[in-house]
């Protein structure tokens, strides 16, 4: 911890590896009177696949929509502390929450496709954040990410067919693809497999790696399994609180706290 | 003791049996009751019209009657056949048809035809003048008292004395009808009309197009107004007591009683304003008010109805407040915003109260030019023909209703169209 803040102090250092994409410090939540979470500082590091687990109502989608500010569309909610985004608080005055969000993507657990078709689905984040100057530009997003998305192939003849025919596994990566079309450096998943099969959610376990190469990406999620099978690192959050991060194979194979080993081994939760 | 645990298991599957009938009959029931109540209901429509149909029928037909009209140089003058004695070439076309009639008589037999007859006449002859000097065929439309006759609503078999005509006129028109000079047409003047004292000429193009006129206004008043009020109250509001006094006072709009409205318009429109009385701006201004309230909860409506997870997807996305409402959130609102004015517009067509205080009852034999021109409105028409005392506009007025009522299906028609073809389902 105490060698991250170093490095993020030292310019120089900035955007190399060992500096964390994100960084939550002493992060608390407020909706209304309610405290939904205390004191959490968390780095997700670049590049690595962070899950973030624990019971329902333990606030781990609560930290996880601090990082792209979605809380504010809450009237009543109040987030303390700071939450860096390369070495800037996104919660600073200055910071565009417009801007902040194409640069912090994220995947909802209910895939959500625009009633509009394939194609405008994907090129939606280029078009209002002007990232393109010509339609062949735009083309060419909306090809590669959907290819990145590995659903390419799937609509390649039916770019122009509504998003919302699409089957369930094909709609969540539809909604990787129009999130990562912003070039996002930073990719958030709220439980993004929850509402599918088992085989849809091989597909996007799988994919979920192969974007590591190019994102860094937070996922909460339910399943302790799927947490072990695709991320680097794990949190643990019990009310509010987080108890417990570290390597995921450290955390899962020999918790240090007690709480992460009763959730972990089906005691709680 | 283990006898005794078997009875009352036999007499508790006894009571439940019991209980269970009980709880069918209960449900055949309520299912009588719901059957009955419809049947009410459509069996009140139905009379209300099979009473409309079979009342207004009548005023769908109109009874002509073709006369050859002798255009003589004597009466109308080729250099300025505007100016030409048109009644006397009317006198002669009938002096054909009954040659030897005192002069008395042949100015009672004119009465055959319409009080306009002449004007039909000079119509004609100056869209044609080469007729001037030669003769004209026309079919002129029969004057009421023949017309009812015509239709079987003046029977023979009424006293002399009871009768609208006595047997001399009765004897002239069936001479009319043996020498096949008499057809019932559909009666298109009762749409291409404007209102005339005459039954037989008075027709609804004035309060269509006052009607329609008035509509315009009230649309293009209230449905901007409409949604920005709905989309600030369900997008930017906070939710504090200010914006719940504020709905509440819209809510309670929608329950003023419509004359209140039209007390509103002639007070304030007309005489702080002065706008121009009996104008389809002032009527149109008023429905306006009376429209808003629904546009403004049926586009709230609407927009709840959009599901969260599209507003969170726009916003995931980076989208700001207005580019999610207006590109994600007001279009998916759309059908149900459309289908919503339609309905509210149509409520607007058949209001009457309202513009009645703003005077747009008024007697007006021609259409309106615009907005700021005399006019009525279809209920009002129909009001107007309620109250004339002549026979034909009885009839006329069950017509006027169905032509109303036909306007209200085509509009809810469109609207159910509307949400059928555009309503997307999640």
């Amino acid at each position: 911890m105490n060698v991250m803040q170093q490095a993020t102090t030292s310019p120089i250092e900035i955007r190399t590896p060992k500096m964390p994409a994100m960084e939550g410090r002493a992060v608390s939540v407020f909706y209304g009177q309610k405290q939904a979470l205390y004191d959490v500082s968390l780095a997700i590091e670049r590049n690595q696949v962070t899950s973030l687990i624990g019971p329902s109502g333990c606030g781990k989608s609560t930290f996880l929509r601090c990082l792209n500010r979605m809380n504010d569309t809450i009237d009543i909610c109040r987030v303390t502390g700071e939450i860096r985004l390369d070495d800037e608080d996104i919660y600073n005055r200055d910071i565009d929450v417009v801007e902040l969000r194409a640069r912090v993507g994220m995947v909802f657990q209910k895939p959500n496709p625009f009633p509009k078709s394939i194609y405008e689905n994907v090129a939606y984040g280029p078009r209002i954040h002007g990232l393109t100057r010509s339609k062949i530009e735009l083309d060419e997003i909306v090809t590669s990410s959907l290819r990145r998305a590995g659903l390419f192939d799937e609509v390649k003849d039916r770019l122009n067919e509504p998003g919302t025919g699409l089957s369930g596994g094909q709609q969540q990566r539809l909604c990787i693809a129009r999130a990562i079309a912003t070039r996002p450096e930073v990719l958030l998943m709220d439980e993004p497999c929850s509402a599918l099969d088992p085989i849809a959610t091989a597909v996007i376990e799988e994919l979920i790696d192969e974007l590591r190469e190019n994102f860094t990406i937070v996922i909460v999620t339910h399943s302790m399994q799927q947490a072990a099978r695709v991320s680097q690192k794990t949190a643990f959050f019990h009310l509010g609180k987080l108890i417990e991060e570290g390597h995921t194979s450290d955390l899962f194979t020999n918790p240090k706290n007690k709480q992460t080993q009763d959730y972990i081994t089906g005691r709680i939760g | 003791m283990a006898l005794a645990d078997t009875n009352s298991v036999i007499t508790d599957r006894a009571a439940s049996a019991g209980l269970r009938r009980r709880r069918y009959a209960a449900d055949l029931r309520l299912r009588i009751y719901g059957i009955a109540a419809i049947t009410v209901a459509i069996g009140m429509l139905a009379v209300l019209l099979g009473t409309l149909i079979v009342g207004g029928a009548q005023a769908f037909v109109q009874t002509h009657i073709r006369v050859t009209f002798p255009v003589s140089a004597e009466w109308v003058k080729a250099d300025d056949p505007a100016a030409g004695n048109w009644r006397n070439v009317v006198r002669d076309g009938l002096a054909q048809v009954f040659p030897d009639l005192s002069a008395a008589e042949q100015r009672e037999v004119v009465k055959v035809l319409t009080n306009n007859a002449q004007f039909f006449v000079r119509d004609a002859v100056l869209a044609n003048p080469s007729v001037i000097g030669s003769t004209i065929t026309l079919d002129i439309p029969a004057a009421d008292p023949y017309d009812q006759l015509n239709k079987g609503v003046i029977t023979r078999d009424t006293a002399e004395e009871n009768r609208r005509l006595n047997d001399q006129e009765i004897q002239w028109f069936d001479t009319l009808v043996e020498r096949g000079l008499v057809s019932k047409p559909f009666n298109w003047g009762l749409i291409f009309n404007s209102n005339s004292r005459f039954p037989e000429l008075a027709g609804l193009k004035g309060a269509i197009v006052g009607s329609f006129y008035a509509l315009l206004v009230c649309f293009l008043v209230s449905f901007p107004i409409g949604i920005g009020a709905a989309v600030y109250l369900e997008e930017f509001a906070p939710k504090n007591r200010w914006t719940a006094l504020i709905e509440v006072n819209i809510n309670n709009l929608a329950a003023v009683p419509s004359i209140i409205f039209g007390l509103l318009g002639l007070a304030l429109l007309i005489q702080t304003f002065g706008l121009p009385r009996s104008a389809p701006i002032v009527g149109g201004l008023v429905l306006a008010l009376m429209t808003l309230p629904t546009i403004i909860i049926v586009t709230r409506n609407a927009l709840k109805s959009v599901p969260p997870s599209i507003r969170e997807a726009a916003f995931g996305m980076g989208a700001s407040k207005h580019q999610m409402i207006m590109h994600h959130v007001l279009p998916l609102a759309l059908p149900g915003i459309l289908t919503g004015t339609i309905i509210g517009l149509a409520h607007a067509l058949g209001e009457t109260a309202p513009l009645l205080l703003i005077g747009m009852n008024a007697f007006i034999t021609s259409e309106p030019g615009g907005v700021m021109d005399a006019a009525t409105a279809l209920p009002t028409q129909i009001y107007i023909w309620a109250d004339s005392p002549e026979r034909g506009f009885v009839a006329r007025t069950s017509a006027g209703i169905l032509v109303l009522l036909a306007f209200l299906i085509i509009m809810n028609g469109v609207a159910i169209f509307l949400r059928q073809r555009l309503e997307r389902r999640w």
